[in-house]
């Protein structure tokens, strides 16, 4: 099939790639660019293994198509960290213990930063539910859900 | 094997630092299994049967071979024939040879520049089936008139007049059944079913792998243990081990069932009929079709007690099929079944089974979840009907170091008694409850395992240590590992890496299985680098002109010690590494052992749920764990594993089951359908670390990763009868069933 060329914006960089119109924004990412924080868990939005942003917006990069991302502002596990300076998400991840075997951590962090960004003193049970489209198989959730809680008390904080 | 053993005073065990591979799993950088790519690399693509059972008359691969950019379709015609026993078993799982045993079953492969084009070469291949008549249930697959899976394959222990789909057959026990049965004042007997259950980790199976017509290849794969990958994919493909190495990725979890190989000896076969390096990665649905869940069963449980709560005798009947192969795992379900017990008579049968599913794996205390889904509902039951605590009754009759277990040995130092007692001095056991809610408890065992081991540890000119291990990182074991080799050097954590060797690096090691990294690499890390410490007092000793006896190793530095050892200053181990070019060379350190000191580890948890009377939903809303670890190295990632494991139990109770058509076929292939439990599922899950040390340790380490999701099955049950005042006896307690259950209790 014929493939299109597309012109996105990935992490503050400007890219392009080609892409078979079949091909979803996660195989794009993983496959074109090279950035393969984002995971194929189940390819058919079940796991949110693959999160990123669209133009601000928490989905399923697998659930996305590739030539989709034309024009638009993509965010991925990659840019989360400022350089060598982790985001306090990230430290409080590694502080909790809040992963395990990791696969399920790039798009765990990149929905709870997506939260904090619209909720920043979110209830537990307002975690839960927000990360309720991401599977984690290891950790029960407990220590997820309490650096996540950590990292929202310490970006209001501004500690 | 004497070991020092050292169980208190630590500097470094149990703290919680972190993990040393935290940066690169928190940025995305971490290499998981599809994230290795190869110059020229092809795409390989798996072709599967639709049926449950069916002959293979013809396949035709020419369409698919006809589109520009295929360079290979592989048939069991491209491997060896002549396998035999488990190395068959594999080879026939990994791709059909005449008869496609379960829907889902690999019959032929394809590889080609893009994954959109193997794919599309994939559903060109025609494959001519001659459907045969299947069986998907245990219960079923034994009766008379069942199709014959494997006609002729049972081995010697299989009683005449038994169906052709038993492949084994197990009894054992000891004491008077019989007298024990009389002396008790209460007799009950039931029936349990449990459904199988995927291990549901969240990374798919995936590889790259590259095979040349010599026979020399190179694997990249996500796997629990990459020796088990390099001799059973050797063994499929007819090559020696040695021309087969394996580097293993970063591993998206496993639970048992990255213990095997699926796509690995295709790919390898894809990578040497085209020549070129082939990638393959398994979708949600194939990894749920065509992988390796957990045995179904079926369980009679018939148990003996006085008034006082006194076990007298106990009888346990378990059929397991572990799908179209043997090897259900009913010798560990059976040695766990009463092995929480002191019981004077008991006995044991297992039937292992054969059904049109795919080929069971280990998950997570294999078999062990079922035999306590039984044994502890039914403990409960009678607890019931006499009016007796639950938890002290358990602990009127539990394990402890010299009784006999049911499966036979004495145990030595366990720790279950102390679990108990935790239990019942935990504030979640006396706390009130409110209308439909109820609390279960319940008690779990795993023995654990050693395990073939080999470590290496070489020093670092600055006096850091490279340690290398053979069991993959799943869940913070690399910070585990550090944790022992600093407290054993006495070195700061920071100064040693570890890493996790590929085959060609180290002697054979076992998986990350049986929970036995922290345990097994932990005591040959440990013994390795203490190595080290015993190689620099030499060093130390030459250049003071003393005897090595008086040379101590203490806090990272090389001292006299003794009458006359003479005064000189301590030399650290950086100071003694930047010199050891000139005072006789590299220093490493290697251990290697099949230990077999792995102590047991049981746990029991308290659950509260509430059910919904006009839904039959049931909340999980307080859950603890308190289970031995013997030494926790890592509290952190202990604490984890008791978390993970309750909330993969309560999966397992609640909600997770293979359902399959009455055409065979698995109807539920996804994550939408098989649901495992999400985060607003569960509630925090508190937990306990009892720790009664190893001996057969250094540090006194237990593993931990298995036992914590062997009580949840029945604790969970235990609290819906509560709640709801209905005994569920098969697994999954969905909420239709639950319902059924309430409406027919009137």
């Amino acid at each position: 099939m014929t493939q299109i060329h597309v012109t996105t914006t990935v992490n503050c960089d400007e890219v392009e790639f080609l892409a078979d119109p079949r091909e979803t924004l996660l195989d794009c990412l993983r496959d074109k660019l090279g950035m393969t924080g984002a995971k194929e868990g189940c390819g058919t939005g079940d796991c949110g293994a693959c999160s990123v942003t669209v133009d601000g917006r928490l989905v399923c990069s697998c659930l996305v198509l590739g030539v989709e991302a034309q024009g638009k502002t993509i965010e991925t596990v990659e840019g989360i960290a400022d350089g060598e300076k982790l985001h306090p998400l990230q430290r409080k991840f590694i502080q909790h213990a809040a992963l395990q075997c990791g696969i399920c951590t790039p798009g765990i962090l990149v929905a709870a930063k997506a939260l904090l960004a619209q909720n920043p003193d979110p209830t537990e049970e307002e975690v839960r539910y927000w990360l309720a489209g991401n599977l984690c198989r290891c950790t029960g959730y407990d220590k997820i859900i309490r650096a996540v809680l950590d990292a929202a008390v310490e970006m209001r904080e501004g500690v | 094997m004497p070991l020092d053993t050292k169980t208190t005073g630590f500097k470094y065990i149990g703290t919680r630092p972190d993990r040393p591979d935290g940066i690169d799993k928190v940025t995305g950088k971490a290499r998981y299994g599809a994230d290795a790519y190869a110059p020229g690399m092809l795409h390989g693509v798996m072709v599967r049967s639709p049926h449950a059972h069916a002959k293979i008359k013809n396949i035709d691969a020419s369409k698919a071979l006809a589109l520009k950019g295929v360079k290979a379709v592989v048939t069991r015609a491209d491997f060896p024939t002549g396998l035999e026993g488990e190395d068959w078993n594999i080879q026939e799982n990994c791709m059909a040879g005449e008869v496609a045993l379960y829907d889902g079953h690999a019959v032929a492969a394809v590889a080609a520049t893009s994954l959109l084009l193997a794919r599309e070469a994939a559903k060109l291949i025609e494959v001519d089936y001659e459907v045969l008549p299947h069986v998907t249930d245990v219960d079923e697959a034994m009766k008379p008139g069942a199709p014959a899976i494997r006609a002729g394959a049972a081995d010697y222990s299989v009683p005449e007049g038994l169906h052709p789909n038993v492949m084994r057959y197990i009894e054992y026990g000891h004491g008077d059944l019989e007298a024990g049965f009389a002396a008790a004042d209460l007799v009950m007997e039931n029936t349990y079913k449990t459904e199988a259950t995927h291990q549901g980790y969240i990374e798919p199976h995936a590889c790259l792998a590259q095979l040349g017509a010599d026979g020399k290849g190179e694997m990249w794969v996500c796997t629990q243990g990459h020796w088990f990958v390099r001799r059973m994919s050797a063994a499929a493909l007819g090559i020696d081990v040695a021309n087969l190495r394996v580097t293993p990725s970063e591993i998206g979890g496993g639970f048992g069932g990255k213990t095997t190989v699926f796509i690995e000896p295709v790919a390898l076969a894809l990578s040497r009929k085209a020549g070129k390096p082939v990638k393959m990665v398994m979708t949600r649905s194939e990894v749920l079709r065509a992988t390796g869940p957990t045995s179904s069963s079926s369980i009679d449980v018939k148990m003996g007690m006085k008034k006082d709560g006194t076990m007298t005798a106990a009888k346990v009947t378990m059929r397991m099929q572990g799908g179209a192969f043997p090897m259900a795992p009913i010798d560990s379900a059976l040695d766990c079944a009463f092995s929480c017990y002191n019981i004077p008579a008991v006995h044991h049968e297992g039937y292992d089974v054969l059904a049109n599913r795919p080929k069971q794996a280990a998950y997570r205390a294999p078999g062990s979840p079922m035999a306590a889904f039984a044994t502890e509902s039914l403990v409960d039951e009678m607890c019931r009907a006499l009016k007796l605590d639950p938890l002290k009754t358990r602990l009127q009759n539990a394990s402890r170091e010299g009784t006999k277990a049911s499966f036979g040995p004495t145990f030595p130092r366990i720790g279950l008694v102390e679990t108990l007692e935790a239990a019942i001095a935990h504030p979640h056991y006396a706390a009130p409850l409110g209308p439909n809610q109820g609390r279960g408890v319940a008690s779990g065992y795993w023995m654990n395992w050693g395990g073939e081991t080999s470590v290496s540890a070489a020093l670092g000119e600055d006096g850091s240590v490279t340690v290398s291990v053979g069991t993959p990182d799943i869940g913070g074991s690399r910070a585990s590992m550090a944790l022992m080799a600093a407290e054993a050097l006495g070195i700061p954590y920071e100064n040693v890496r570890v890493n996790i060797a590929d085959t060609g690096s180290l002697g054979v090691n076992e998986p990350t299985h049986g929970s036995r990294a922290t345990y097994a690499s932990g005591l040959a890390t440990i013994e390795a680098v203490k190595q080290i410490s015993t190689k620099l007092c030499q060093r130390a000793a030459d250049k003071w002109g003393i005897p090595v006896e008086a040379v101590i190793w203490e806090d990272g530095s090389a001292k006299p010690s003794g009458p006359n050892a003479g005064e000189f200053p301590p030399l650290t181990i950086g100071e003694l590494a930047a010199e050891m070019g000139g005072t006789g060379g590299p220093i490493s350190g290697h251990f290697e052992a099949t230990p077999s000191g792995h102590g047991g580890s049981f746990g029991t948890h308290i659950v509260d749920v509430e059910v919904d009377p006009e839904t039959g939903y049931t909340s999980v809303l307080r859950y603890t764990v308190v289970q031995d670890a013997g030494k926790a190295i890592h509290p952190a990632y202990v604490e984890g594993q008791f978390q993970g494991g309750a909330a993969q139990g309560i999966g397992w109770a609640l909600n997770e089951e293979y359902i399959y058509g009455a055409d065979g076929r698995l109807q539920n292939t996804v994550f939408l359908d098989y649901r495992i439990p999400v985060a607003s599922d569960l509630p925090m899950i508190d937990t306990v670390i009892v720790e009664v040390p190893n001996p057969g340790h250094p540090y006194g380490v237990r593993g931990v990763g298995e036992t914590g999701i062997t009580p949840p099955l029945p604790a969970v049950a235990n609290a819906v009868h509560a709640a709801a005042g209905v005994r569920l006896r098969s697994l999954p307690m969905s909420p239709p069933r639950i319902l059924a259950a309430i409406k027919a209790k009137g």
